[in-house]
């Protein structure tokens, strides 16, 4: 018997529908519908969100320890004076590549990877929405930063700094390949970016599990529509910048040119329309972790739930007329400085509100102090402290006295790691059971902790002094005698302690894979939805899926009626509901698992990689790319026959 | 009794008689090719304020080289314009799932994609400057080259739709992906009009 026929068999006396009741075979059918397909090829052609967020989680991972060991290089060669380890060519494509790696294929998008595990799995939808195009931002993810790093092991590594500054990264300041390679990492990364947000915004507006109306929505998911967003109005500006940079390097355009009519300027404010509100991409998903942890861990609701939507929401606008602060070293109009002033020290108050709505909910809570809360804890004292240079750096006159000094290297880690990677850690310890169906050690992520906490104050606190005392940034070695000497030792040996919380962790995670303790479906006692099911989740998330009543429905009186029942078990059925009420509304069939959206990332990435070396790859390259989209969304007959049989017209 | 026939319980929400395809905001896809007009209408708006931008920083404009010439841009502007009209009898088409009309309707809109798409090879033609000339010369060549990206992509999208709909293997949801891309070559038709006016208009005032 084909393994067809034995699941349509299988699911047929089950009568082909799932629900509440629909009994063990039922439940077995589904597993088989929305498992992907095993094999090396399988691995190629798999859609299921959480095997494809997953494996994104990991490379960024990946990408997060390349940079770090970067940035530990650094640390040695800046530990003393006049030191000889690395010359400044090297150091130049040191901290090139530790702040691309760092913002490009670590920060931003480790953020949608998790987003794209817990989304579906907390407004209880059987898969993500789109499950191939996300696969394929998967790819084109991995393909971009493996290209970054492999012209850097071939020692064509851009030199230019993360933002890139024209005239410096011009054709006639930074010759050969470096920034070019830096300009198509920036739309492989971008690319995959902007898919993952249509990809994310489409799953919570129309695949929440009915009666999880807008004002229930958990507020990580929250965070994730408005990063989202974000995303959509803030990286077509850096796409068009770098797009405009490697056309005037390699077609001879004259974009950022002066002597031609260009201006330098411009690359300024098409990369910072990008570039801050980037730093809320890294930071709004956060303050979703944050208040999933805080409400779990105080044992209670989170307080003010309107007033976190409406400050995440605030946050968003404001983050958009940030961007000038970033220029207040250029000859722009003062009276248009005294504005994005105002706007830098605004973005304070919508930030203040979640911190105080947090500390609240703390306050009235029973508190149960886990390494996630940790965490957590640490955000408060490290962000706090980041935003407040941050207000300093806001207003012209000190932004001028410290500018390209150590005090904005200090300022950027604090808010940046304090704001984005302590929660992301403590979401970590928080939903790893759920990935893995273990628990971590919590004796080993205590440790993990303060040597990371003290690590990193003993890191970046200095800096700020540093700064203070006129170390400029991006400097690759610096003359004895200065007063600098101690306090470079110490952020020396601060990032060595760092590298060591990274390796407790690692260890964690490795022991803990094989040895930890079997995780139940809900270890932490948690109110939302991505706690209901066995941890690790079946590949159909949910047995039946829920009908929500609360924000909290774990932690609500149940409501009847309890869960949906009549969606197919034999075909990738999900159910699509309206986008504020969520009230059911279709049953559209999702697609199969295929390689063709690995084979349009190949195509895409041979045009990409192309154009670098020869402008007529955009053309040539566009074949094959066309040939694999069109196979990708032409429908196989098994499939469209499958879909006929389901078909209920509207 | 077997376990589909107790769905009818009154803790369970039976949805198995929802439809499985919706025209509109109740489709999926409705939403993601919303998702990608915001994008491109994002790097559209992003093009033509580099162009302001460039315009402000230069001493005069256009730099050193003639207005384009009005003749194929204006008669393609023209030509997109009807092309609203054998668009919207498709997308109507499609929503009374008239698959008849429907591929009647879309042949028609390729056919006005296919004359659009050669008159705008003359426009480029036209244009009376090149992209290494200066700044001026890279921005609308940045402009045009954008929008026509969106051109030849929607073109071959239609082609494929259009092959599916005279293909055996037919579904019902294929009408849904008629109508939006109907609304998708509206957002190529309006995202136009402000091109036309940057490229052809503003260089003459």
């Amino acid at each position: 018997m084909t393994p067809d026929r034995a699941l349509r068999e299988m699911s047929d006396r089950a009568g082909g529908r799932d629900g509440p009741r629909a009994g063990q075979l039922a439940v077995a059918a589904l597993r088989r519908t929305w498992s992907d397909p095993p094999g090396f090829m399988g691995m190629l052609e798999a859609i299921d969100h959480k095997t494809i967020a997953r494996r994104f989680i990991i490379a960024t991972l990946v990408f997060f320890l390349l940079g770090g060991l970067l940035a530990l290089l650094m640390r040695v060669q800046l530990a003393r004076p006049q030191a000889h380890l690395v010359g400044p060519e090297a150091y130049n494509q040191l901290f090139t590549m530790h702040g691309s790696t760092m913002m490009f294929l670590f920060a931003v998008p480790v953020m949608q990877a998790v987003a794209a595990y817990l989304v579906p799995l907390m407004v209880g939808a059987r898969s993500i929405a789109f499950p191939r195009l996300n696969a394929f931002a998967y790819w084109i993810f991995v393909m971009g930063g493996a290209f970054l790093y492999l012209s850097f092991a071939l020692g064509a590594g851009p030199n230019v700094g993360w933002f890139a500054y024209v005239p410096l990264s011009s054709s006639d300041y930074a010759p050969g390949k470096g920034a070019d390679i830096w300009a198509q990492m920036i739309t492989f990364t971008e690319l995959a970016s902007l898919l993952q947000a249509i990809v994310l915004i489409t799953t919570i507006l129309k695949m929440r599990a009915p009666g999880m109306r807008l004002d229930q929505m958990p507020l990580f998911v929250w965070a994730t529509l408005v990063t989202q967003f974000m995303v959509l109005f803030a990286m077509p500006a850096v796409m068009i910048g770098s797009s405009s940079l490697i056309l005037d390097r390699l077609v001879g355009t004259h974009f950022f040119n002066p002597a031609r009519g260009g201006d330098v300027l411009l690359w300024q404010h098409l990369f910072w329309f990008f570039g801050h509100p980037e730093v809320y991409l890294i930071f709004i998903p956060p303050l979703g972790f944050i208040s999933s942890i805080v409400s779990t861990f105080s044992r209670r609701p989170i307080f003010g739930y309107r007033a976190m939507v409406l400050a995440l929401i605030a946050t968003a606008f404001l983050a958009f007329s940030l961007w000038v602060h970033h220029m207040f070293a250029t000859n722009l109009p003062e009276i248009g400085k005294s504005f994005f002033t105002a706007a830098s020290l605004a973005i304070a108050v919508p930030s203040a509100v979640q911190i105080f709505c947090w500390i609240a909910t703390l306050w009235n809570g029973r508190l149960d102090l886990k390494s996630p809360l940790y965490f957590v804890l640490a955000f408060f004292v490290i962000l706090v402290l980041g935003g407040l240079t941050g207000v300093m750096l806001g207003s012209v006159p000190l932004d001028l006295q410290v500018h390209d000094t150590y005090f904005v290297v200090a300022h950027l880690h604090y808010v940046l790691l304090g704001g984005g990677v302590f929660p992301l850690f403590g979401a970590f310890y928080f939903w790893f059971p759920k990935l893995s169906g273990r628990m971590l050690s919590e004796a080993a992520g205590k440790l993990h902790f303060w040597l990371f906490f003290v690590g990193f104050n003993l890191t970046f606190f200095p800096m700020h002094l540093l700064g203070l005392h006129g170390m400029q940034r991006r400097i690759w070695t610096y003359p004895a005698g200065l007063g600098w000497d101690g306090m470079n030792l110490a952020a020396t040996v601060g990032a060595f302690l760092i590298a060591l919380s990274a390796l407790v962790f690692i260890l964690n995670v490795v022991f803990s894979l094989r040895h930890g303790a079997v995780a139940r479906a809900n270890p932490w006692g948690a109110g939302t939805l991505e706690w209901s099911m066995p941890s690790p989740p079946p590949p159909h998330n949910f047995d039946a899926i829920p009908v929500v009543h609360g924000a909290d429905p774990l932690w609500s009186p149940p409501g009847q009626p309890a869960f949906v029942g009549g969606l197919a078990t034999q075909a990738r059925e999900v159910l699509a509901t309206t986008a504020f009420e969520a009230r059911p509304d279709s049953r559209p069939l999702f697609p199969s698992p295929t390689a063709w959206p690995f084979w349009s990332a190949v195509a895409t990435t041979v045009l990409f990689v192309g154009s670098v070396f020869s402008p007529w790859a955009v053309v040539w390259a566009s074949l094959p790319l066309a040939v694999a989209l069109i196979c990708w969304f032409w429908p196989k007959p098994r499939e469209t026959s499958r879909s006929v049989a389901l078909e209920q017209r509207p | 009794m077997t376990a589909a026939r107790e769905q009818g319980a009154a803790d369970t929400l039976d949805v198995s008689a929802l439809p499985t395809y919706r025209f509109g905001p109740g489709s999926l896809m409705w939403w993601g090719t919303m998702g990608l007009m915001l994008i491109e209408g994002t790097v559209f708006g992003l093009g033509i304020m580099m162009y302001f931008y460039l315009r402000g920083v230069a001493p005069a404009w256009p730099i050193d080289a003639a207005p384009p010439d009005l003749l194929w841009g204006s008669l393609n502007t023209v030509i997109l314009l009807l092309s609203a009209w054998p668009n919207q009898l498709a997308k109507a088409a499609a929503e009374r799932e008239d698959r008849s009309g429907a591929r009647l309707w879309i042949l028609v809109c390729l056919a006005f994609a296919v004359v659009f798409l050669a008159l705008r090879a003359l426009e480029f033609t036209a244009l009376n400057i090149s992209w290494t000339a200066n700044a001026y010369g890279s921005v609308i060549w940045l402009l045009l080259g954008l929008h026509t990206t969106h051109l030849i992509t929607d073109t071959v999208d239609t082609g494929v739709l259009a092959a599916l709909l005279f293909s055996r293997r037919f579904e019902g949801k294929r009408f849904v992906d008629v109508s939006e891309n109907a609304l998708y070559w509206y957002f190529v038709i309006g995202s136009w009009l402000p091109m036309y006016a940057v490229i052809y208009l503003a260089p003459r005032i």
